[in-house]
């Protein structure tokens, strides 16, 4: 539909009212073009601006409507239809985005309001929490000052200086206008006024501590405030001015003596200063609540951990010094154990190397003298021309002589390193002297000596004990006896010594003990020779010295004589000494030793008397089934002798298979005879062995040697021999080795 | 009576002989002590057994001593043997003889060996003879009716 709404004239009467309608709509169109540059302009310089949809929209009406008003102009005039068009168009698009977004403002503008309120809610927390942070901050100062002031007083151990910068510190962290600290007197029945903030003397007040106000004080540990004009408080001379606000506390007092280690005492003492603090007096200051707070912590503070303090360091200290010394001396311990352990190492090297050197020559050197000996004995019964004779006996004297320095020798380092054993078994007592006595009549015949003997008459005749040692004893301090007499003779007295007799006062450390299988022989040998000067007699028993006077052509022995006797003497368990009264007045040695008495069970002493069975012992070793290995035929019917003689079921075979084939479960002991040639008695053994799954279902194996070698006993033990006897075997030997297997389950002496 | 006595002494005084000679030693009254009525005669079985086996040792000896070349190793054996049988009876000077022996084997000195073999020889003819007129002794003092002393 077309309508032209034109006026006839461009300027009508109307003229002015177009005039200004045509100004007013050009500008409303500039004023609505120009709002959308604007806000799109503050926007874009604005980096929070959620709603730009709306803007988008809004920006969109009103550029819509500026149009509407621009086209406006064009219609004041004569317009083609186009213009109409666009007029029109321009119209229904601004109804549209107008009435778009008015609905849509419905939605934005409560949120726009929503957005509004809340920005005051956060502007209110915020303030809130300036505040507290301020609190907070007043706070931890506070709590820095307390630190601070613990840290001073912890810092030193001096009751004074704590005090002092107790108040001090106090002062300046609660701005006080006086600080003051009352303490008891000895006595407890005042308060003396010790220290003060500003006044450096105090005048020497003092106050009865019965006042009320400070057992007030005294009954609480917190900090009570008091009135300025309390006799505590008036520091000042009166009149001068009103000070602040009074506060006193109490400020518990710890004895180091109360005090223990590791028991921090109960503040329960009934010791107490009195802290009095004042707040200035011209500041509208009040106490408050954080501020009494510190003061009490400080007051609880200062004294007890103070003493607490000392306490701690003290026993720090004490541990360093300890610790530190502790350490010195583990050092030194562990030094000194290096060193010891190398010392020991050396010396057991060389006591191995000696021992192996020994064991060389026990037997290379033993063999050739014997030798020697043998055949020079034997040479002396030939027929010989008298200077053929001469030479003879020269070297069998010499040899005898050589032997029995390897034999001394040989004994002595045995008996040192400790590895000498007593060879214990029943002997005759009486005979034995009868033999000593025997050996040395013919040589006392030729110089003329009488022998006497006497034996106790409480003497028993049988003993336990070493006979071989003890007659090496016997002979030695006889032989003795004999060499240094020139006339007169030597009597020879044996008697059980009496517990009294027994302690020599020069040797304290002889402490004999008693029982009822033992008994103490005692022994004296007294020659009317020429006698020995005291001093000397210590020197006697030492290795290798001769005493010059006595050491004449005669006298051979290498000196290891007595010094071997001792030994042996010690190792029964004896003591030996010489008594002489001086030169030429004769001497005696005396030897005490310990000697068992044989038990009446096992051993039966029929065998040395007459031929008796000793049924008891045969019952005991009665149906005992044994194998023996010997293949030398002699030996093998002696040993079977002597275990059938006990009483075993022997069975005797001369070769290693036999032995290995004839051993069963039933045997209980096999003896090997190690001295065999052909045989090799070792494997044998291990082979025994090999043949009982367990060593306790197997027999006890004993090795039969004549050699004193100590390998022999090592490589019997290395191939699992349960024991080692030397041959010749005597019966009592072997009872007391099936005795010992039988009764332990192991060889007790392996002789 | 008083012939047992004499006997006895006799006896006594003989084997305290041998004893201290160093025909016999400790060994041979161990054997004496093995004697008893269950084994009546074993020191003659012994002794027996021991003459025996020295004879043929004796004879191995000599034949081992008598080849072009001698095996010292051999006769170390036999003197070995002879070593081991004559300690276990406590013929002592026997044995004492074959210890010499030995040394002279091992140097291999055939001349000493030899020179050994006769007084090998020698030692134990004689403690033989000693041995048997001990035994002797022995059937003698049985005979007259007494009983044979033990040296203890």
């Amino acid at each position: 539909m077309e309508y032209c709404n034109c006026f006839e004239s461009p300027w009508p009467a109307d003229e002015l009212l177009m005039k200004y309608q045509y100004i007013s709509d050009f500008f409303i169109a500039l004023a609505y073009f120009s709002i959308p540059l604007e806000i799109i302009y503050f926007v874009k310089k604005s980096a929070v601006f959620p709603y730009r949809w709306v803007l988008v929209q809004f920006g969109a009406f009103i550029v819509l409507c500026g149009a509407t008003h621009l086209i406006n102009l064009w219609t004041f005039t004569m317009h083609t239809r186009t213009v109409a068009v666009v007029m029109t168009t321009a119209k229904v698009l601004t109804a549209v985005v107008s009435c778009a977004t008015a609905l849509m403002l419905v939605h934005i503008i409560p949120d726009l309001l929503s957005v509004k309120t809340r920005e005051l809610f956060l502007k209110n927390k915020a303030a809130e929490l300036d505040r507290e942070m301020g609190l907070i901050r007043t706070q931890e100062e506070t709590g820095r000052h307390v630190r601070m002031l613990t840290h001073e007083i912890r810092s030193t151990l001096d009751r004074h200086t704590i005090l002092k910068t107790t108040l001090v510190e106090l002062g300046r962290t609660l701005g006080l206008e006086e600080c003051a600290l009352w303490m008891p007197t000895r006595t407890g029945l005042e308060l003396n006024l010790s220290y003060t903030l500003r006044h450096q003397n105090p005048v020497g007040l003092s106050v009865p501590i019965q006042l009320p106000v400070i057992n007030q004080v005294f009954n609480t540990s917190r900090a009570v405030k008091i009135s300025p004009s309390s006799p505590v408080a008036r520091l000042r001379p009166a009149g001068q001015y009103m000070p602040g606000e009074v506060v006193a506390v109490r400020v518990p007092l710890l004895h180091l003596s109360n005090f223990q280690i590791h028991d921090w005492p109960e503040l329960s003492t009934k010791r107490y200063a009195l802290m009095v603090l004042m707040l200035p007096s011209n500041s509208a200051r009040l106490w408050h609540v954080h501020e009494l707070e510190l003061v009490e912590v400080v007051a609880d503070q200062s004294h007890a951990d103070m003493v607490k303090q000392i306490a701690k360091v003290a026993v720090a200290l004490s541990h360093a010094a300890i610790l530190e010394e502790s350490m010195r001396a583990r050092d030194l311990l562990m030094e000194q154990n290096v060193a010891l352990d190398l010392a020991r190492r050396e010396a057991e090297t060389a006591v191995r190397a000696r021992n192996d050197f020994l064991a060389v020559m026990n037997h290379e050197m033993r063999t050739p003298i014997h030798a020697t000996i043998a055949l020079s004995s034997l040479l002396q019964e030939t027929e010989l021309s008298p200077e053929q004779r001469l030479m003879v006996e020269t070297i069998l004297k010499s040899s005898n002589l050589l032997a029995t320095l390897i034999n001394d020798v040989l004994d002595l380092s045995r008996l040192e390193d400790g590895s000498l054993q007593l060879e214990i078994e029943t002997f005759n007592l009486h005979s034995l002297f009868r033999e000593v006595l025997y050996l040395i009549k013919p040589i006392a015949a030729v110089k003329k000596l009488y022998v006497m003997l006497n034996l106790s008459p409480d003497l028993i005749e049988h003993a336990v004990g070493d006979e071989k040692r003890l007659m090496q004893v016997l002979l030695n301090v006889v032989g003795n006896a004999i060499k240094f007499t020139k006339e007169g003779g030597i009597s020879v007295s044996a008697f059980v010594a009496k517990p009294d007799s027994l302690r020599d006062p020069r040797a304290p450390d002889f402490l004999p003990t008693h029982s009822d299988n033992h008994f103490y022989l005692r022994v004296e040998v007294k020659d009317t020779g020429s006698g020995i000067n005291p001093q000397e007699i210590p020197k006697l028993f030492m290795k290798f010295l001769q005493s010059q006077p006595l050491a004449t052509k005669n006298s051979g022995g290498s000196g290891l004589g007595l010094a071997i006797c001792k030994r042996f003497v010690n190792l029964m368990e004896g003591h030996i000494w010489i008594e002489s009264e001086g030169l030429g007045r004769g001497s005696t040695v005396i030897f005490i030793v310990k000697l068992g008495i044989p038990a009446r069970l096992n051993e039966s002493k029929l065998p040395f008397l007459h031929k008796g069975p000793g049924n008891q012992v045969k019952l005991i070793f009665s149906g005992l089934k044994v194998v023996v290995m010997d293949d030398n035929s002699v030996g093998r019917t002696v040993t079977k002798g002597l275990l059938v003689h006990l009483g075993c079921d022997v069975l005797a075979v001369s070769s290693g298979d036999e032995c290995v084939r004839a051993v069963s479960y039933e045997h209980k002991a096999v003896f090997l005879d190690v001295s065999m040639a052909a045989v090799d008695s070792f494997e044998v053994a291990v082979r025994i062995r090999e043949k009982f799954s367990k060593r306790s279902d197997g027999p006890f194996i004993v090795a039969l040697t004549g050699n004193t070698d100590r390998m022999i006993k090592e490589n019997c033990r290395k191939v699992g021999m349960d024991g080692v006897i030397l041959k010749p075997v005597s019966v009592d030997k072997m009872r007391s080795v099936l005795s010992d297997f039988l009764e332990h389950g192991y060889l007790v002496e392996s002789q | 009576m008083e012939i047992v006595g004499q006997l006895q002494k006799q006896f006594v005084d003989f084997s305290t002989s041998l004893n201290h000679e160093g025909f016999l030693d400790e060994q041979y009254l161990q054997l004496q002590k093995l004697q008893d009525e269950s084994n009546p005669d074993f020191v003659c079985e012994v002794v027996s057994l021991f003459f025996d086996d020295s004879e043929k040792l004796l004879n191995n000896l000599a034949t081992a001593l008598q080849q072009q070349v001698v095996d010292f190793k051999q006769v170390d054996a036999h003197v070995h043997q002879f070593k081991g049988s004559s300690s276990s009876i406590g013929a002592q000077r026997v044995k004492n003889m074959c210890v010499a022996f030995r040394n002279f084997c091992e140097e291999k000195n055939l001349d000493g060996c030899l020179r050994c073999l006769q007084q090998l020889k020698h030692e134990y003819f004689l403690v033989k003879n000693k041995l048997e007129t001990l035994f002797r002794l022995e059937r003698q003092i049985v005979e007259a009716g007494g009983t044979v002393p033990v040296i203890g």
